[in-house]
């Protein structure tokens, strides 16, 4: 990804973020937020994982940003009224953040070596192909130089990652019963 | 092209604001949000890993993508069950602001 598009995106992504934070409307927060998921899938995009920047628009952008505002608009929150806040959470907060911030800044201030991504082309892919079994998706597409990422992702899930994605699925079906049990009118 | 260090570096700006909102906003579904927007930003970091470290063949190492699959589907159970505990929690109190619920306050 050129480094005009990174920068881009990033300045995309973290205003996204700022303005979560520093609306008062919770429905703006969570369009924010939004902004701050499609943005943030450019960049997964640009780092050519394809499936994990598409899963982020479609779970995070389509689905978890929906039951957020169907949350809020179901409690029908009104805008947050300027409370006579208390200075100290204040200034303890600001000052967590900015510990944490210098913190960073100090790890990666040129202590680590300018590493730029190794190069993924036709040749590296090509030689990659061997790997895979003649005749199947993965080794055709990687001989014919391009990334099949999908396939590669479905690949390690199905051999490598077997046994958690079943507990993924037992996970799913426990909050889903979790959730039906929490909001079902409680009868005293 | 950016260097890892850029990358890392806006993913800890991504942290860093989403630890703010925890802190400093006392609408408990913001601060969920921003609980989501801390979450993505080690996914950013995990995937610029995965691109950056390629495994020997060349390919990137799709183990760090696995995890950020793994991210990705648990905070979306987390999600829905985080806002059945809200509603339940408005339904109960006819509040959500984090400074009103004070009855576990020792």
């Amino acid at each position: 990804m050129p480094s005009y598009l990174f920068w881009l995106f990033s300045t995309i992504m973290l205003i996204g973020a700022v303005a979560v934070i520093a609306f008062r409307n919770p429905v703006s927060s969570a369009l924010a937020m939004v902004t701050s998921f499609v943005g943030l899938a450019a960049l997964f995009i640009g780092l050519s994982a394809f499936f994990v920047g598409v899963i982020q628009i479609l779970v995070y952008s389509g689905a978890i940003m929906v039951l957020f505002l169907f949350i809020i608009m179901l409690l029908d929150l009104k805008d947050e009224k300027k409370r006579s806040e208390s200075f100290a959470p204040l200034v303890a907060g600001l000052a967590l953040v900015g510990v944490f911030f210098i913190q960073l800044m100090g790890v990666l201030s040129n202590k680590l070596p300018h590493q730029v991504a190794p190069t993924i082309d036709k040749a590296s892919l090509a030689a990659a192909a061997g790997d895979f079994k003649e005749g199947s998706k993965i080794n055709e597409a990687l001989a014919s130089g391009s990334l099949p990422d999908v396939h590669l992702i479905g690949h390690t899930l199905f051999t490598e990652y077997n046994l958690p994605l079943q507990i993924l699925g037992v996970l799913l079906l426990v909050s889903t019963v979790g959730v039906v049990v929490l909001s079902k009118r409680q009868t005293n | 092209m950016p260097a890892l260090n850029d990358y890392l570096l806006v993913s800890g700006l991504l942290f860093s604001i989403g630890l703010a909102g925890v802190v400093l906003r006392r609408n408990i579904i913001i601060v969920f949000m921003c609980l989501e927007l801390m979450l993505s930003a080690a996914n950013l970091t995990l995937v610029a890993f995965s691109r950056f470290n390629v495994a020997d063949n060349g390919l990137p190492d799709y183990n760090g993508q696995m995890l950020v699959f793994f991210v990705i589907t648990v905070a979306a159970a987390e999600v829905a069950v985080g806002l059945a505990i809200i509603v339940a929690l408005y339904r109960a109190r006819q509040t959500i602001h984090t400074d009103e619920l004070v009855s576990l306050k020792g």
